[in-house]
């Protein structure tokens, strides 16, 4: 196993390399305010991240990654266009895994530029692809924004697809709301009687907590109202079930999509800029011919992208973490901007990771 | 060394402990006065009873401190992560029969499942300004039953005791907590969940996995054991 100064002699040879990309260095606080994490990722942080406090400051949370950080600080004091560059220790609660590490270092580049989106990803993506050059790594790829915009570009309700959103993120939950908008779920019991009184909350029970009846009168006028919303067509349903499914190489996974996209033409424009991402790699010498493409991918694991993700995995070591992740978080710029916003995508690298993957090989 | 049995300090938990004993002829008693912490053990040589509040025989049993204890499931699959690899069910006693469930107000006609705490969650936090708070002290537990569900916009507050009463003073919209007959949540004007059923506990005799185990101890054990059978 490689031991801690290996790791730190890695990282900041490889921070050296971004800086010479054109990053500037920035480093961030260990002791993360809790409430912004917590309103980011919600309660499931906890499972992820060491929480401690003190009476003056509160809750606290051990950097669970630098993403957060450092959006934070470029949108209170940053210039444009800026590059970063950062490695240190991150720390993960292990609660189910003895053999991963809950203390790691992690070296990343961010890049916050308005101009030529498509040319950033590939900036990102090449610039990891040449620090990891040589390591036996399989690259995935996907694009969060195509999904995205396929919900948002549904032929229904704006609550519908507010829900559907808000559950991208959750494979199984979508699956059940899509299901139900679709018709395909039989009512739940006793909800038509519900729906149906003349004065739902005729009930011999008091009304208690801050929940008040306003808000109960309110979902159930929704629920009237959804009842009564004709389900999201087959031929959307359809598309979105072959979007989802889309896995193959790049070049072919653009010609898929955009067969999809006879049903959901609200994709066309996020394919376009899958294509522009395709020539843009291309022109950094990336084999896109070879690289995987995923429709799916990152749905599960990297809650804040919202347009190109990636990541590169060990090959026959299905045991490690992916050796750097990374994508587009458009969204979380606007998020913690105060009404600032700037396009923004970034990746890390793990270096112990690399090294020892190095010395398995030897 | 002898066998270390720990059992619960106090209440028809300590009492119905000692008489599930007692029917496989093993006598445990306190000794001493009532509030004296120590026991003793008869009908069988080489067992020491310790007694322990119900909430540490789980750590005592994962440092390998005792041997043996009886704890709830509720408590083990709580404190103890990858509680498989750190103690064995021996035997259910069929006693201290708990679910730990989810229950919101019964005032709240349109929530019957996880699916509308799940949508009131996301309506809450927007009417509010603060996500959906929910009293517990089974913090894991809760967590990962609503992760695993795919609830958001919920956060977990801390309840050590009278969890019940939190959604009534307004500290927490809904609660997660053990209930056996259902008796406080009625009379508290809470519901439970229809699919809000996290786990069925009852009091169960644990063996630890972590604790040494000298050659007399393990013939104790052995025989401990098939007087159990």
């Amino acid at each position: 196993m490689p031991n801690r100064s290996q790791i730190q002699a890695r990282a900041a040879m490889m921070r050296v390399r971004f800086e010479a990309a054109g990053a500037q260095v920035v480093d961030t606080p260990l002791l993360q305010p809790a409430g912004t994490l917590l309103d980011l990722y919600g309660e499931d942080i906890r499972a992820r991240a060491y929480v401690t406090s003190d009476a003056l400051r509160g809750e606290q949370m051990l950097r669970p990654d630098f993403t957060l950080p450092v959006v934070q600080m470029h949108m209170n004091e940053g210039a444009e266009p800026a590059r970063y560059t950062y490695s240190g220790e991150v720390f993960r609660r292990q609660e189910h895994d003895p053999d991963r590490a809950n203390e790691y270092i992690q070296v990343g580049y961010e890049v916050f530029d308005r101009d030529d989106p498509a040319g950033a990803d590939a900036e990102v993506f090449s610039l990891m692809a040449l620090q990891l050059r040589g390591l036996p790594l399989r690259a995935a790829t996907g694009d969060i924004g195509i999904l995205t915009a396929a919900v948002k570009g549904l032929r229904t309700t704006d609550r519908r697809k507010a829900a559907l959103m808000r559950h991208l993120w959750r494979p199984r939950r979508f699956r059940v709301l899509l299901d139900r908008f679709a018709g395909r779920r039989a009512t739940l019991e006793g909800r038509d009687a519900l729906l149906n009184a003349a004065d739902p909350l005729a009930i011999d029970v008091p009304m208690i907590g801050k929940r008040r009846a306003t808000e109960i009168e309110a979902r159930i006028t929704a629920l009237r109202e959804d009842r009564d919303t004709a389900p999201i067509s087959d031929s959307e349903l359809v598309g979105l079930e072959t979007l989802l499914n889309v896995r193959e190489t790049m070049p072919f996974a653009l010609e898929q999509l955009r067969d999809v996209a006879v049903d959901l033409p609200q994709i066309t424009a996020a394919l376009d800029r899958l294509e522009n991402r395709i020539a843009a790699l291309q022109a950094r010498g990336v084999d896109v011919e070879r690289l995987d493409f995923e429709a799916a991918y990152g749905r599960t694991s990297m809650e804040y992208y919202d347009g190109f993700v990636f990541g590169f995995y060990a090959e026959g070591r299905p045991d490690l973490p992916p050796v750097a992740t990374g994508g587009r978080y458009d969204a979380l710029t606007r998020q913690l901007g105060n009404g600032a916003e700037i396009p923004a995508v970034g990746g890390v690298l793990r270096p112990d990771l690399m090294l020892e993957i190095e010395e398995a090989a030897v | 060394m002898n066998l270390k049995l720990g059992v619960p300090s106090k209440g028809r938990l300590m009492e119905k402990t000692f008489s599930w004993f007692e029917k496989r002829g093993i006598v445990l008693s306190r000794s001493g006065s009532d509030r004296e912490y120590a026991g003793k053990v008869e009908g069988i040589d080489g067992v020491s009873l310790i007694l322990l509040s119900a909430g540490e025989i789980p750590r005592e049993l994962a440092a390998g401190r005792i041997h043996l204890g009886v704890t709830g499931i509720d408590l083990v699959h709580e404190k103890l992560p990858r509680w498989e690899q750190q103690v064995e069910d021996i035997s259910q006693l069929g006693f201290g029969r708990a679910d730990l469930i989810i229950a919101a107000p019964a005032c709240w006609v349109d929530v019957d499942t996880l699916d509308d705490l799940d949508a009131a969650a996301a309506a809450f936090r927007k009417t509010h300004g603060h996500r959906m708070r929910i009293a517990t002290k089974y913090h894991r537990l809760v967590r990962e039953f609503l992760t695993d569900a795919g609830v958001a916009d919920y956060t977990l507050v801390d309840s050590q005791g009278a969890t019940e009463g939190t959604v009534m003073n307004e500290t927490a919209e809904a609660i997660a907590d053990i209930t056996s007959t259902g008796e406080t949540l009625r009379a508290n004007h809470l519901k439970i969940l229809s699919d809000g059923l996290i786990l069925q506990s009852q009091a169960t005799l644990w063996r630890s996995r972590v604790a040494k185990y000298s050659t007399t101890e393990k013939s104790v054990l052995t025989e401990f054991l098939n007087r159990l059978r």
